[in-house]
Order: structure tokens, then sequence, then C-alpha cells
């Protein structure tokens, strides 16, 4: 695909989606209208759409003028970032909490006052002094399985997104890049996986596969959330593939993963980076769901499989809140910390969007 | 316009294609073999017998002959809509199980993304620039979105249901009723379904709320709006033409976070143990009945084909852009 010099910001936006068009709803609007709204796995979605739209509006909406682009990310403003990343206190708030959570994930085992699997005291005990928050149906002491199973589930939510961003990130920078015959290809695959519901998935591989580790829940949240960022990957990179640098850079002939990991992946680090924080969240979430319903790790305690047990042993109707609400709220506060944080960021790497 | 929809139904058919085919393959490739964990159940002592049973379960699953022959047949019962018997509720079969668990499950989930949705975004749009609301509203909103469905389901069936008793936690209706035409059958039905709905409503809601507000701000940022305003045009216009520019990637979005929406539903209900698809799927797993199993899965996939098209068609009605392009792809 070769573009001439002179068809670079909308007007080429707009002609590429008319030609491509119709493959999919998004590509019609993605000419004049740059948003994609990936509004993606975090139940409920939205956060996401916001991020597309703050780094990725600079490049096809405003090539000139009050848009920092995410080109200037690399330049010489790095600094600047950083003076507006202290200064926000969505982002302090957010990194603050989770490093703290981050800190016990790490130290947890070695401060835990119990083994969690064991029988310590009277089952079904309340938060007291001895046992903070209670004990289980088998005498267990909850706050010790929290400690424990904090590590998992960050492990977890680690490797999921690490994994949803390397698949996301292969189709959308190889689809938007080459275009053509692949992109079609990779843009069907991708509209295939998006109407395979994960959990649905999951239960019936784990009706057969009798034992799952941690890497089975990370690979799996990996292959069946990438959707929304291969899309909106794809999305981005079509912008800049018009760009008079990437032009360059292909008459210089280098080859194309050159191309894309060194002139256009860092033009959109930011966004990039955006992405790895909503993947995180997003499978910590996911991974919760799964350990309840005892789809997760069978070998392993984790905040999920905490609920899971409190569910299957009556916690609801002996009234055993201390067993399933303290895992829960953990995990909420992980993944709300997560969001605040992003936004955050979103406000520091966009400067339309710092508050006015 | 016809190639458009044309090209979309396309993939829905490669999408349930694809999903009949890991629907098929996944008990072949798993380890382990279905017809030894039923012949298993049996607990046979003579070897003879045991044999004799091993045979007959491969026969009956269909099991004794080629695998190009067993996905034929396989297409066969899918054509059909028949995937054989239930295991756990048998002799019953396996389409019928499921058609009595769809009506609750569709009486959960199409409220609760409809009503998430539309509210969602009203009040997001609200929400934006208008910093008494988005104070409030946006702390709220992270908090529901970043909540795993289990929680919320957990909690409010403990707070609302277990221990304040305002609602029954449990099945669909009251114990030992019979459905009858009456108000207190109906008053029954709308107290067990209101705890459910409620958890698969405020996730979303959150999301929704949350994705808006920043759209609008965005869009009300933008150049047109900038220059509508220059003209003189108030407020309302140009929020309103925000809004209609907003709510295109959320409308994307909804076709993404149908899976989510359907897995926090299926958590839902085997918190509130809630008589739909997502409560028998779990019944279907411990019971190790994977007819069922297979028949469910099929089903979702064809629901979330159904949802996908309708989203698509939404999309042409509210995008005048995609309405022209396609105009102008035929012309």
């Amino acid at each position: 695909m070769t573009a001439s010099p002179g068809e670079i910001g909308p007007a080429a936006g707009v002609e590429e989606a008319s030609s491509l068009g119709s493959s999919s709803t998004e590509e019609v609007g993605a000419g004049s209208e740059p948003v994609l709204g990936p509004v993606g796995s975090i139940a409920g979605g939205g956060v996401e759409a916001r991020a597309t739209v703050a780094a990725g509006a600079p490049v096809v909406g405003a090539p000139s003028g009050l848009g920092v682009g995410p080109r200037q990310f690399t330049g010489g403003r790095r600094w600047e970032f950083l003076y507006f990343a202290l200064r926000n206190k969505k982002l302090l708030l957010g990194m603050s909490v989770e490093l703290v959570f981050v800190v016990l994930a790490i130290i947890g085992p070695a401060i835990a006052p119990y083994n969690p699997s064991k029988f310590v005291a009277r089952p079904n005990l309340g938060p007291s002094g001895a046992h903070l928050m209670g004990t289980t149906y088998f005498g267990q002491d909850v706050f010790s399985q929290l400690l424990y199973g904090l590590r998992d589930s960050y492990l977890v939510g680690f490797l999921g997104g690490l994994f949803a961003a390397i698949v996301g990130m292969a189709i959308g920078f190889s689809a938007g890049y080459r275009g053509g015959v692949l992109d079609e290809v990779l843009q069907v695959f991708t509209n295939i996986i998006v109407m395979i519901p994960s959990l649905v998935l999951l239960i019936v591989i784990s009706a057969y596969l009798k034992t799952r580790g941690i890497l089975f829940e990370g690979v799996f949240i990996g292959v069946t959330t990438w959707p929304w960022v291969a899309r909106a990957v794809r999305a981005q990179t079509f912008t800049l593939r018009e760009r008079d640098f990437v032009d360059l850079a292909k008459l210089s002939g280098r080859r194309a993963t050159s191309i894309i990991v060194k002139d256009i992946a860092p033009n959109m680090a930011s966004y990039l980076f955006l992405v790895l924080i909503l993947l995180f969240g997003s499978s910590i979430l996911l991974a919760a769901n799964f350990d309840f319903l005892g789809l997760g790790p069978t070998n392993t305690v984790s905040l999920g499989t905490m609920m899971n047990q409190a569910m299957l042993w009556s916690a609801l109707q002996l009234h055993v809140w201390w067993w399933f609400i303290p895992p829960g709220a953990v995990i909420t506060i992980i993944v709300a910390a997560l969001l605040v944080a992003n936004v955050g960021l979103d406000e520091v790497f966009n400067p339309r969007l710092r508050a006015t | 316009m016809i190639g458009y929809f044309a090209r979309k139904l396309g993939t829905y058919v490669l999408a349930f294609f694809l999903g009949a085919t890991i629907d098929w393959g996944i008990p072949r490739l798993m380890p382990g073999n279905p017809v030894q964990i039923y012949v298993a159940k049996f607990q046979l002592q003579s070897p003879g017998a045991w044999e004799a049973l091993n045979k007959l379960f491969t026969k009956a699953f269909g099991l004794n002959v080629p695998v190009w022959k067993q996905y034929l047949n396989f297409w066969n019962g899918v054509i059909h809509w028949n995937f054989g018997v239930s295991y756990t509720q048998f002799p019953e079969p396996v389409s019928h199980v499921i058609f009595s668990a769809v009506p609750y499950t569709l009486a959960l989930l199409v409220p609760a993304i409809t009503l998430s949705y539309v509210l969602g975004n009203r009040v997001g749009a609200m929400a934006a620039r208008r910093k008494a609301l988005d104070n409030t509203i946006l702390p709220v909103g992270y908090f529901f979105q970043a909540m795993p469905y289990a929680w919320l389901a957990l909690a409010m069936a403990f707070f609302l249901g277990a221990y304040y008793r305002w609602f029954p936690i449990g099945g669909a209706y009251a114990q030992g009723m019979v459905p009858n035409a009456s108000w207190s059958f109906v008053w029954s039905l709308i107290s067990h379904w209101f705890l459910p709905f409620m958890t698969v409503f405020l996730v979303s809601f959150g999301g929704w709320a949350i994705g808006m507000r920043n759209l609008v701000i965005y869009e009300l940022e933008t150049d047109y709006s900038r220059y509508l305003r220059s003209l003189g045009a108030s407020e309302r216009l140009v929020r309103r033409y925000a809004y209609r520019n907003a709510v295109l990637p959320q409308l994307s979005g909804l076709a993404l976070q149908l899976g989510v929406v359907i897995g926090g539903n299926i958590v839902t209900e085997v918190v509130f143990n809630y008589p739909g698809l997502g409560n028998l799927i779990f019944k279907a797993i411990s019971g190790e009945d994977y007819f069922l199993l297979q028949g469910i899965f099929l089903f979702i996939i064809v629901g979330v084909c159904i949802a996908n098209f309708l989203i698509d068609i939404i999309y042409v009605l509210v995008d005048p852009r995609t309405r022209l392009s396609m105009q102008g792809a035929q012309a």
C-alpha cells in the first residue's frame, strides 16, 4: 500500500474508510470520526473509549494546533509529562493505593499471621483481635487467606493483561500497517472472536480440563480479551502509517517490523500504556468471576476462590459476611484505583483533558 | 445497504460456524473421555459389564463412527436443533431444558442491558461539565464499574436478602408456588427478579455513565463544538450534537461488551440461584451433562450473533455517515 505524502490527514482517512469501508461499522465511522469505541473489557466499559479519543483524536482530527499528538510524547516534552503527573491528584491517588496493595501482595505471605489453609480456630468466628477478618467454615483465618490470595489475583491480572496486549497489538499492528487482504482477514477474525463469550467457553473447557494453573487462566484471559485492543491499535496505526515519517522509513528500506516497533509504536506509547492498565484491571475482574465459579486455578487460593468457597459453604445463609465481603472489596478497590489512575494519566498525556 | 448487511451476516455465519466447531471439538481435544466418566459412575466390578456399558455409551454418543462422520452428524443435529438428551434431567431433550431456562435469562439481560445503556448514557452526558453532578457520579460510577459481578451479587443477596430480608433470594418465585396468573404470583416473580437484575444493571450502568461523560467532555472541546458556540448556538444545541457523536463509540462498545455482560449474568444467576441459562450451565458442569453444555454454548453464540445484528441495524439508524457511505458504495 503506497500513499503519496500529499494524502495525509483527515482527507486520507475518509478515503480510506470509504474504500475499505463497510467491513464493519467502525471503519465507516473511522474516517472523519477517529473514535473507535473500544468500550471494552472492564465491566460496563466506557473508559477505554475515552482513552482512544484522548490519544487518537489529535492524530486525525487536529493535525496542527492545539493537540499534543502522541508524536510529542517521544520528543523533548518528557519532563513536562512528569511535571503534570506529579500534580495530578487522580493519578497520585490511584497509584498510591495500587502501591500499597502491590507491597501487600509481595510481602503478604511473610506477614500473614496463619497458614491460609490450616484449621486455626473455631469455624465461622466473627472478626476479632486475634482474627482480623474472622474465620471460615473450616476454621481458616480469612485475613491470611486474603494476603495470600492478593498475590495470585495480581499475578493473573498481570499475565492476562500481558497476553491480551501481545495478541491485540500483534494483530492490530499488522492489520493496520499492512492493510489490504491481511487486514480484511484479521478484521473478520477479530469480529468472530468478539462473538464467543469467554466465560461460556471457559466453562466448556473446564468441564473437561480438571486441573488448571495460574498460567492457564492468564493465557485464557489473554486469548479471549484482545479484540478491542486489536481494533483500537489498528485504527491508530491506520492514521499513523500515512504520515511522512513512516513513508521516509519505508523509503530507507527498513523492514516492516522495525518500522512498527521503532516508528509507529513509540508514537502511540502513551495510548498503549493506558491500554495495558485497562487490560490489567479487566483481567483481575474476569479472573475473579472465573474463580468464583470454580473455574480458576485448582491448586491455589485467590480472592475469587475465597468468594467461591464462601458461596459453596453457605456463608450467605449463615451470615458469615466476613468471608466474602473482604476479598471482593479488595478487588473493587484495586480495580477502581487502576481506573482512577488511568483517567489521571489520560489527563497527563492529553492537555485538552486537563481540568479547565 | 444490502452489501453491508450481507457482509455482516457473513461474519455472523462464520462466527457461528467456528463456535459450533469449537463446541464439537473441545470434548474431543481435551484429556479424559466423557464415556469413561459416565461408565465410572456405575462403579462396575466385572470387566464384562464394563466393556458392554462402554460400548453402549460410545454408540449412544455417536463415537463409534469416523471423526468426519461425527462432525457431519453433529451439524445434522445442529440444523434440526437436536442436541441429544440431557443427562441431569433425563429424559428431557436438551433443547427443551434450554428453552425453559431462556425466558428467565432474557428477563434479566434485556432490561439490564438496555436500561443501563440508555440511563448510563443520559446520566453520563449530564455529568459532563457539571461539577456538582460530576463529583458525585464519577466516584460512584468507578466503584460500580470496578466491582466483580460475583461480589456485588453476594453483597446484595446478603444485605438486602439474607440479613434485612427485604427481598427473597433463591429461585424465580416463592418455593411451593405454582405458576398462575394471580397478582401474588406476579409480585413473587418481580421480587425475586429485582436483586439479580439490579446487580447486572448497576455494574454496566457505572461503565456507561463514565464512558459517556468522558466522550461528551471530549466532544464539547472539539473544533465543531467551538465553532457552534462562536456562532452563538445555545449550550443545549452544542450538547445535543456532542451527544449524538459520543453515542456512536458507545454503541460499538455495546457490541464488545455483550460477552462480559453475559458472563456477569451467569455469575449473578448462580449467586441468586435464578433458574436461567447461567444457573443451568453451572448445574451442567457439576452434573457432567456434556450434551446440555454443548447445547447451551451454541445457544448463547446464536444469541450473541442476533444481538450483534440488532446493534448493527441501530448503528445504521443512528449514524447518518454509515448510511451515506453505504449509498456511496452502491453508486
